[in-house]
């Protein structure tokens, strides 16, 4: 045992010191590999469902992000004809007869809302949270797998349903929902009140209410998985900060999707069974509508009672991929793991008691407003204290500036950027000029959409041979990062002073307001850096795809020289992750250059002497 | 896994399904959380129609009692090893089960004669969304009575930690839904 701490071996060390539970012993045992359609399709392995997660996701993102693209062409270059794009998206580009095609407004807003609702639920949600929770909790946690395997695969396939649901409604003849991401009725509760606003809309509930069930049978998974298959040794306070992530956010998620369930019911009663929760006064089609007592204001309460912690739903585990990759490729601890972990919880708390801040200007009470503007003020302390110690974290650090160390350091430029605007956005008085306008846009996609993005990126790069024991291209990675942290400042900075301008967001077109013509310079700048970085983007889809079959092999177990317990599993994944006994753990995640070692894995035991953990 | 090994190595602490049961039910207490509240800001907000719950609920309410004191002794029969006592106070609580939401379906025709519409006023849309969503997971809680019943007759009867594990899962469950009954009944009637 002696010189065990010096040089050690891992298979060695968790053969003689593991364990082995038996929860997740098979009756069918070792068969569960063999057919094509249990081992790839309805998987019950976690680290399948992971990937599952992942490709999904990034098909989802490339849908999205052609979204966007076809809207800001929209926006930039409103008088360019559209016609060739009339292949693709069919009766929506009306052609005049001089063969000038425009995009119909009705499938503009259209596209707005499905970018929305695709980025941040099937992207950001499924793909980020679902893919890294997925892969990591019972690997970094030294499990065999998720506490309900079979529930975690149906967490998947609802997810995939509701997929193929919102993908169908994208080819409706009178087109996707086109009220907003958010829903609001009495656009989204009557069917009459646009041509989303029908069968699009039913879909659009049908799907998401799907989303949340898949949303609810993951994070149930998750949370029972981290608070009772973790290996012997590995306390609350041994984890990684990825599992503190995924742990808070699964907590977040299971108490609020449901009251967007509850708010979703509530509207599909009003759509289609003639209550009026939320609809009252609505002249509608040339004459009243006979419904009265309900309010529209309510739906948003429960809406953004999820909604508001949705968005530390995308951004937490980002939080946590990042921090992690940060302590690997600086090769130092992370600075100030105990205050990482009290913030996320801080933030996990307070991201339930500032939802109204989303409708200073929806005509609720201004002074229960000061409440929400404290308490989103306050969500500025935790965020600087993670801000803070990722900095110090590279401070000093014997720093690797690989693809996923670039990603994780553009996290930390990207979430300070956006959160210093979050600051004025938070005041109500400020949010009159500012509310609905492009610096809210430029706002949220900075700190909440870039940010997670460059999250999941540099947990791509970072976990990529764990997941397919390949590695990706670094050069293209690198291509990748630099094109997409250039493009999206190009995009999202000048927004800001479009929207301090009072220009509004969602708006079709701006041919009737003088008072902003001379933006359109700047539309037309913002409108080629999103088809550049949309390009950019598939750089990295080419360089995903083409290395999972001919990626530089990973030759070692560990090739980033980590402490954390996915490292000790063999290169090709096996069920079960450890072929003999489950590894014990002796100590925190983060020993890099401790006691002139350049890093102690966490399944190594203290030497004498030696003063553990942190 | 046959149940000695599963004795031998059992882990420590709580079984990962009951705690899964546990956030289960915690997320479903979140969703009624959201209706009651909406229920009170709207209440608060006025256009309220006031009236009296229907009878039918609190005989409903008797029949759900009853049924988790039958399931709970079932559960005790099983434990005892007192088979007869098992299977039986199984079945009648699962017909007591069905009779409440039978009871649930009166309570409603109830309602409606008392002149109480599912569209006309907020209040009665929210008593009939309320109760029927949660008639929904008592008839959760009934398909996993029916579960442990095709266990209860067709397996041979024979006391193992796991099918204890699984008993508890549909008691706790059905324990629950009696609970958030109770919960609902009282909350409804404080906020006429």
């Amino acid at each position: 045992m002696a010189n065990i701490a010096t040089t050690y071996d891992d298979d060695l060390l968790i053969k003689e010191l593991g364990y082995n539970d038996h929860f997740h012993d098979h009756h069918h045992g070792d068969k569960y590999q063999s057919g094509f359609i249990s081992h790839y399709i309805f998987s019950m392995d976690h680290k399948v469902i992971a990937r599952q997660f992942l490709i999904t996701g990034i098909i989802w993102a490339i849908i999205g992000a052609a979204m966007s693209v076809v809207f800001r062409l929209q926006l930039g270059f409103p008088e360019e004809s559209l016609a060739w794009l009339k292949p693709v998206l069919g009766k929506w580009i009306v052609i005049d007869p001089t063969g000038i095609g425009t995009l119909a407004p009705e499938f503009y807003y259209a596209l707005v809302t499905m970018h929305g609702t695709i980025l941040v639920f099937f992207v950001l949600t499924a793909g980020l949270s679902g893919t890294f929770s997925n892969l990591l909790i019972p690997l970094q946690l030294g499990a065999r797998d998720m506490a309900s395997p079979f529930l975690n695969m149906l967490s998947y396939w609802f997810f995939f349903l509701a997929g193929i649901i919102m993908f169908y409604s994208l080819f409706l003849s009178t087109g996707p929902f086109s009220g907003g991401w958010t829903a609001y009725p009495p656009l989204s509760a009557l069917p009459q009140a646009s041509t989303g606003s029908g069968t699009g809309m039913t879909l659009w509930l049908v799907s998401l209410t799907l989303f949340v069930v898949s949303v609810l049978l993951g994070g149930i998974n998750y949370i029972t998985t981290v608070l009772n298959l973790r290996t012997k040794g590995m306390s609350l306070w041994r984890m990684p900060l990825t599992i503190w992530a995924f742990f808070t956010t699964a907590i977040i998620g299971v108490l609020s999707f449901p009251v967007l369930a509850s708010g979703f019911f509530m509207l599909m009663m009003d759509r289609g069974l003639g209550t009026s929760f939320f609809l009252s006064e609505i002249f509608i089609e040339g004459q009243a509508l006979d419904r009265v007592g309900g309010s529209p204001v309510l739906y948003q309460h429960l809406f953004w009672f999820l909604g508001h912690p949705e968005v530390y739903i995308i951004i937490l585990p980002a939080m946590g991929l990042v921090s992690e990759v940060l302590s690997v490729h600086a090769r130092k601890p992370i600075f100030g793991y105990r205050a990482m972990v009290y913030s996320m919880l801080a933030i996990g708390f307070l991201s339930f008691i500032v939802w109204a801040h989303h409708m200073f200007m929806s005509g609720v009470n201004p002074f229960i407003s000061n409440f929400f503007v404290v308490f989103t003020l306050i969500i500025a302390v935790p965020s600087a204290v993670k801000v803070f110690n990722w900095i110090t974290t590279l401070y000093g650090g014997n720093i690797r500036l690989n693809t996923p160390m670039l990603f994780s350091i553009g996290f930390v430029s990207m979430f300070i950027s956006g959160g210093l605007t979050g600051v004025f956005l938070g005041n109500s008085t400020i949010d009159i000029q500012m509310h609905d306008t492009y610096f809210v846009v430029a706002h949220f996609h900075i700190v909440m959409g870039v940010a997670a993005f460059f999250g999941m990126f540099a947990g791509i790069y970072h976990w990529y041979p764990k997941m397919y024991s390949r590695f990706m291209n670094e050069t293209l990675g690198k291509i990748h990062f630099w094109g997409t942290i250039i493009g999206a400042y190009a995009i999202f900075w000048p927004m800001h002073f479009i929207g301090m301008a009072g220009v509004p967001r969602r708006y079709y077109s701006f041919d009737t307001f003088d008072a902003f013509k001379h933006f359109s310079g700047m539309n037309q700048f913002i409108t080629i850096a999103a088809i550049l970085v949309f390009f950019v983007q598939l750089i990295f889809v080419i360089n995903f795809f083409y290395s999972i079959w001919k990626g530089k092999k990973m030759t070692t177990k560990n090739p980033w020289d980590a402490t954390t317990l996915e490292w000790t599993t063999p290169i090709e994944p096996i069920h079960g992750n450890w072929p003999g006994n489950l590894p014990t753990v002796h100590r925190w995640a983060y020993d890099y250059n401790k006691d002139e070692r350049e890093f102690v894995s966490q399944i190594v035991p203290l030497e004498e002497g030696e003063i553990g953990d942190h | 896994m046959d149940s000695v090994a599963m004795e031998e190595t059992k882990r420590k602490g709580i079984n990962p399904h009951k705690f899964a049961l546990w956030l289960g039910m915690g997320s479903i207490i979140m969703m009624f959380t959201g209706w009651t509240s909406a229920y009170i800001v709207k209440h608060a907000a006025g256009n309220w129609l006031e009236f009296g719950l229907p009878s039918m609920f609190y005989a409903s309410t008797v029949t759900i009692i009853l049924s988790s004191v039958a399931l709970h002794l079932s559960y005790v029969g099983y434990k005892k090893q007192r088979e007869l006592m098992y299977k039986g106070l199984l079945v009648l609580a699962f017909i007591l089960g069905v009779t409440f939401v039978v009871m649930q379906y009166q309570g409603w025709m109830q309602l409606f004669d008392m002149g109480v519409d599912f569209k006309a006023n907020v209040a009665g849309s929210f008593t009939y969304l309320i109760t029927a969503a949660h008639a929904v997971h008592v008839l959760g809680g009934i398909a996993a009575i029916i579960v442990a019943m095709i266990h209860a007759f067709t397996l041979k009867f024979r006391y193992t930690e796991k099918r204890k594990n699984r008993f508890e899962l549909v008691l706790q469950y059905w324990h629950f839904v009696d609970l958030l009954w109770i919960y609902l009944l009282l909350f409804m009637l404080n906020t006429k």
